[in-house]
């Protein structure tokens, strides 16, 4: 018991609460966060796969699932995640050819990354929408 | 003579022939690697998603089933589930500090990397040669 009051009364290194807000490194948290997300959303992939083999019934179950409002909630934030991810790949890519470390060159990375993957997802699902009009 | 000492190599320039032949961080690589494949094939795969969006199965199988979006597809997939189990790793030995549950998690990692990858590939080539 004396042992564990010792080790509680170590200082502590401190964690992200008590540095300033900075963009940067919640956009680090942001894709790290998509990461995982995507990591489970495959699933839906393989589910959407395995229904094309499996035949038209099952087929049309991931067509209503995809159709309710949580279906496309869900496909939506698979989108944006997605969008995101890969423009924060690309980000730091470029941060592995040691540019785009500046102060103001990293804000404006993490700022047209949000603003890319946002506008990027928008138009995606603006052609989808065209798209089944189209194909209906 | 002690075997860890049978070469003449000195520790320092073990350890850089390690980095310059790309296997010393070989994870750091890989997952370089997969993210800038990962670019176009993400785009593809949306364009392949927004191309079905809408059609009946019979329309879906056709499509999907075709050599061109069948490839790309694969490519996607196996792409993707290497980078993300790798992404993944990283996670676990982030945040698992339990020997137990890190060797645990790091094995349901392989596990649902290996389902992933092999049933999307079952899927799509049973698609493509219609069996």
């Amino acid at each position: 018991m004396a042992d564990t009051k010792a080790r509680v009364a170590r200082p502590l290194s401190p964690h992200i609460q008590i540095y300033r807000f900075m963009l940067t490194y919640v956009m680090s948290g942001v894709h790290r966060v998509t990461g995982a997300a995507l990591y489970f959303g495959i699933v839906l992939v393989v589910w959407w796969l395995m229904a094309a083999v499996s035949g038209p019934n099952a087929y049309a179950k991931v067509q209503w699932f995809m159709g309710t409002h949580i279906g496309r909630l869900v496909v939506l934030g698979f989108t944006w995640g997605l969008i995101h991810h890969t423009l924060g790949g690309i980000r730091h890519l470029i941060w592995d050819t040691t540019h785009g470390f500046g102060p103001n060159e990293r804000e404006w990375l993490a700022r047209a990354t949000i603003a890319g993957s946002i506008s990027l997802t928008l138009i995606v699902w603006i052609v989808g929408y065209l798209v089944m009009g189209g194909a209906e | 003579m002690d075997p860890t000492h049978a070469t003449m190599k000195t520790p320092l320039g073990r350890a850089r022939g390690l980095g310059a032949a790309r296997a010393g961080t070989e994870t750091f690589w890989h997952q370089r690697l997969t993210s800038v494949a990962g670019v176009p094939l993400t785009i593809a795969f949306i364009v392949i998603v927004i191309a079905l969006l809408g059609r009946n199965h019979a329309a879906a199988v056709q499509i999907l089933g075709s050599p061109l979006v069948a490839i790309l597809m694969l490519l996607f997939i196996i792409n993707t589930v290497y980078h993300m189990c790798i992404g993944m790793q990283e996670i676990i030995v982030d945040y698992v500090h339990d020997e137990m549950w890190k060797y645990l998690a790091l094995m349901a990692n392989t596990f649902f990397g290996f389902a992933v990858a092999l049933t999307s590939t079952y899927a799509i080539l049973k698609l493509s040669f219609g069996v």
